[in-house]
């Protein structure tokens, strides 16, 4: 069109633009994008799988560091804080995740709760929603019941030393932990920490009482506490409740302890008694299980025994199914259909089937977590080994690797430097994607018992599921956490794996922009 | 074709058999349990090991073991559990719940995943789509047995729908409606999975046909997008999908032995948990080559079912 203009341009008004300098190409001003670089670039912009990514490493960080934190062990079993519910100090009075639960209880039940309350100073009902008499004339109560508070007393049997140090605490702190011990009641009716917490009179005391209590004018309880009277009764020299003035107008007094074979029984107010033994006042984030483990620490144990099989297996699997995937792929042939019947076997077998014949055979000589690992690595490596394999089958043919043969490059050259790198997206995609496969596996294999990596130390998520199992309706507290941590886990890495697939893929590179 | 369809055949047969003998030899190795005499009559169990040569060297056991296979079809007595009962009529015993738990589940969650998967495809990159494949993603993650115990939790307790755990054998006939709500828990826990994952892969194939130049065409000639979806896209998406389902049905002879243990399905892979628990090599063995074998064979079935939806597909051909 316009070039018409142009088309006789005398020669004079052309000049050289460089006469006497060389003529060089533009340096390039950006930087280079290599492989590694354009994935990163790509990941960034998945924002599911950036927020899985972190999601993961939170959970890896729980896994590690509660561990060492926490006031809690494996080991820990509290004999009385069983099943109560998770509790976060901080949340205390906010009605939610407070270790407080809605119950139903009979008026006995109601009586025992309060008289709890009453006695230690601490809520334990929280809140009346509501009390009705049903048919057969029985009042029932809906109440909102502390799980900690609940507990109130208990019997501790005491050495002549530690009675004494303990009577010592009371002194010092000026917090009371032994209280007056309650006189036996003639029922049969004995429940709540082996009658611990019977310290009020009760309505009636025969084998089919309904175990409700008697209050005196005021409609307070009436105390129903061992007293001076006893033959047993130990001697006591600390903090007494109020009222109780030891004896010293010539009245009769509380008993705080009594002798038997062992030494002391004292009845003691387990909420401080926790406190003496342990250093700190009970609160389980997650709750406890049946056996009175804290769960918030058996799961970050049974995470970081998970992550760190799955890790393992993963690095072991990248290694064997790279090495025996290209081998296979580079050379083809016989070679090629030798090792792809082995590992079609390999890989036909179910994997319980592994697991199970490694454990019967190599559980007793190398340990249940060696053995599970070997299974793990016995079968896993094959879904990598073809994996790599059809990529070595794709670029083994290509025009460079010939060219890089006919420079004379040899095989390990080849394989290492020109066609391996190819795959290295794949490989990556892979062994990460194999990690929450682990879990899955580890988890159902110790959920059936199949396996069993419950020893005094050890967890797994496995075995909490199937400790809680039996507790679903009445405390799903136990099974919750331990479920929802291996659901997140499982989707973060589902999505984190799904966006490094995508990142590593090069056919989708500006696919998104 | 036909060649091939032998030669996947024959090679089969091959990894069943190094199976079997794997298995066997493995097996063999360990220390043979004592037979528990819980007061009954346990001499079969010893005249049976007489008979499959337990005295005899590793070979000729092997030989017998083999031998009653392929005249009997006999693959021993229950030891430790089922007590002298043939290990293949518990088995069979047992199939129908397997199958029946997974049967209603996929035939429930197959139609549930087409037509997530169809409407996810059909709206695209719309909010319908970003919510199906967000809770796809969810899905097809969470352990099965963590439906399990929510489907547990909800339904069983805080609902009251239905019963905890299977009805009993002689309480109500297998083919009952009271049967099949007793099922219905595991059913659901079963089927999440499938919907979500046949959802995923429909959506996936669906959308990908749906961009192919022929959809045009339809269009232009005139076809409603109606027609064209059921006419063309539909019948190309299912050439990928169909498989699937067929791998599907397979798999429901396999069934899930967790969902089976959670519920107390009395099927397969609760017998064959209870094998490894108390040591029955009988029934372990037997129960570990009826799960290689269905594992290899919904294989094969997968990869001839393409050549037989679309005859364009020729399986095992060179090009």
């Amino acid at each position: 069109m316009n070039n018409e203009q142009f088309k006789s341009i005398p020669a004079e008004k052309f000049e050289f633009a460089q006469k006497d300098k060389k003529i060089y190409d533009k340096r390039l001003e950006t930087k280079p994008i290599g492989y590694f670089m354009d994935a990163w670039l790509r990941f960034r912009k998945n924002k599911s799988a950036v927020v899985a990514f972190v999601l993961i490493m939170l959970l890896v960080v729980f896994a590690i560091v509660v561990p060492f934190v926490s006031h809690f062990t494996v080991n820990f079993r509290d004999p009385y804080y069983k099943m109560v519910l998770p509790k976060l100090p901080v949340l205390e009075n906010a009605g939610f995740w407070d270790g407080c639960s809605k119950t139903k209880e009979t008026k006995a039940g109601y009586d025992y709760l309060n008289a709890i309350g009453q006695e230690t100073g601490r809520t334990v009902v929280r809140k009346v929603y509501d009390s009705y008499v049903d048919s057969t004339g029985s009042t029932y109560y809906d109440l909102r019941v502390d799980s900690y508070s609940k507990v109130g007393y208990t019997f501790a049997t005491l050495d002549k030393d530690q009675y004494e140090a303990l009577q010592a605490y009371q002194d010092e702190t000026g917090i009371q932990v032994i209280y007056p011990m309650p006189a036996t009641h003639k029922t049969n009716f004995v429940m709540g920490n082996g009658g611990a917490n019977f310290w009020y009179k009760l309505a009636d005391e025969n084998s089919t009482t309904s175990g409700a209590a008697v209050y005196d004018d005021d409609g307070s309880y009436i105390p129903n506490y061992l007293t001076s009277e006893s033959e047993t009764a130990a001697d006591y020299h600390s903090l007494r409740i109020a009222g109780d003035d030891g004896g010293e107008d010539g009245s009769t007094w509380a008993v705080y302890a009594v002798k038997n074979q062992s030494g002391y029984k004292a009845r003691v107010d387990y909420y401080e008694y926790f406190y003496y033994n342990n250093g700190f006042y009970p609160s389980f984030y997650f709750g406890t299980n049946v056996y009175g483990q804290d769960i918030f620490t058996c799961l970050a144990a049974g995470a970081r025994l998970s992550f760190l099989l799955a890790v393992f297996v993963s690095l072991i699997n990248f290694t064997i199914g790279t090495i025996y995937g290209a081998i296979e792929g580079y050379y083809g042939g016989t070679v090629d259909i030798v090792m792809e019947r082995i590992s079609d076997v390999l890989y036909s077998m179910p994997f319980i089937v592994v697991a199970t014949l490694f454990q019967l055979h190599l559980a007793s000589k190398v340990g249940v977590l060696v053995s599970l690992l070997f299974a793990f690595v016995l079968t896993g490596w094959v879904g990598m080994a073809s994996r790599v394999r059809m990529q070595f089958y794709r670029f083994k043919g290509h025009e460079y690797v010939l060219a890089a043969r006919t420079l004379g490059a040899r095989d390990r050259r080849l394989i290492l430097k020109h066609i391996l790198p190819n795959s290295l997206g794949t490989i990556i995609t892979g062994s990460v994607l194999a990690i929450p496969g682990v879990i899955f596996s580890e988890s159902m294999l110790s959920y059936l018992h199949i396996i069993n990596l419950e020893t005094s130390s050890l967890t797994s998520i496995g075995t909490m599921l199937s400790n809680g199992q039996g507790y679903l309706s009445t405390y799903p507290h136990i099974i919750l956490f331990p479920a929802l941590f291996i659901s997140i886990l499982e989707i973060s890495f589902n999505l984190f794996g799904n966006g490094l697939r995508d990142a590593f893929n090069p056919s989708l590179r500006g696919a998104d922009s | 074709m036909t060649k091939y369809v032998i030669k996947r055949i024959l090679l089969m047969f091959l990894t069943l058999f190094i199976i079997m003998t794997l298995s066997f030899i493995l097996i063999k190795l360990l220390p043979l349990p004592a037979v528990r005499e819980m007061g009954r009559d346990v001499n079969l169990i010893y005249a049976k090991r007489e008979k499959m040569g337990y005295n005899k060297p590793l070979m000729v056991q092997y030989f017998l073991f083999w031998k009653s296979i392929i005249t009997e079809g006999d693959w021993g007595v229950g030891e430790q559990m089922y007590q002298s009962l043939s290990v293949g009529s518990v088995l069979l015993q047992k199939l129908p719940y397997t199958i029946m738990v997974n049967l209603y589940s996929i035939l429930i969650a197959i139609p549930l995943g087409l037509v997530f998967g169809i409407y996810a495809a059909l709206k695209k990159n719309k909010w319908q789509d970003h919510m199906i494949s967000t809770l796809v993603i969810v899905f097809i993650s969470v352990p099965s047995y963590v439906y399990a115990f929510i489907v547990q939790y909800v339904f069983c307790y805080k609902l009251g729908w239905f019963s905890l755990t299977l009805e009993s054998l002689d309480g109500a006939a297998l083919f009952s409606w009271k049967m099949f709500t007793s099922m219905m828990p595991a059913i659901m826990a079963l089927g999440f999975g499938v919907v979500a994952g046949l959802a995923r892969y429909t959506r996936a194939e669906l959308s990908e046909v749906l961009t192919g130049d022929y959809m045009l065409l339809a269009r232009t000639k005139g076809l409603t997008k109606a027609q064209a979806i059921s006419r063309h896209a539909m019948r190309n998406a299912m050439v990928v999908i169909l498989p699937m389902i067929i791998g599907e049905f397979i798999g429901i002879l396999g069934g899930s032995m967790i969902i089976e243990n959670i519920f107390a399905i009395p099927g397969v892979g609760n017998l064959f948990i209870a094998s490894i628990n108390v040591r029955d090599y009988n029934f372990f063995m037997a129960l570990t080559m009826f799960y290689t074998f269905i594992s290899l064979a919904s294989g094969i079935v997968i990869d001839l079912s393409y050549g037989l939806i679309d005859p364009r597909i020729r399986m095992g051909s060179k090009k």
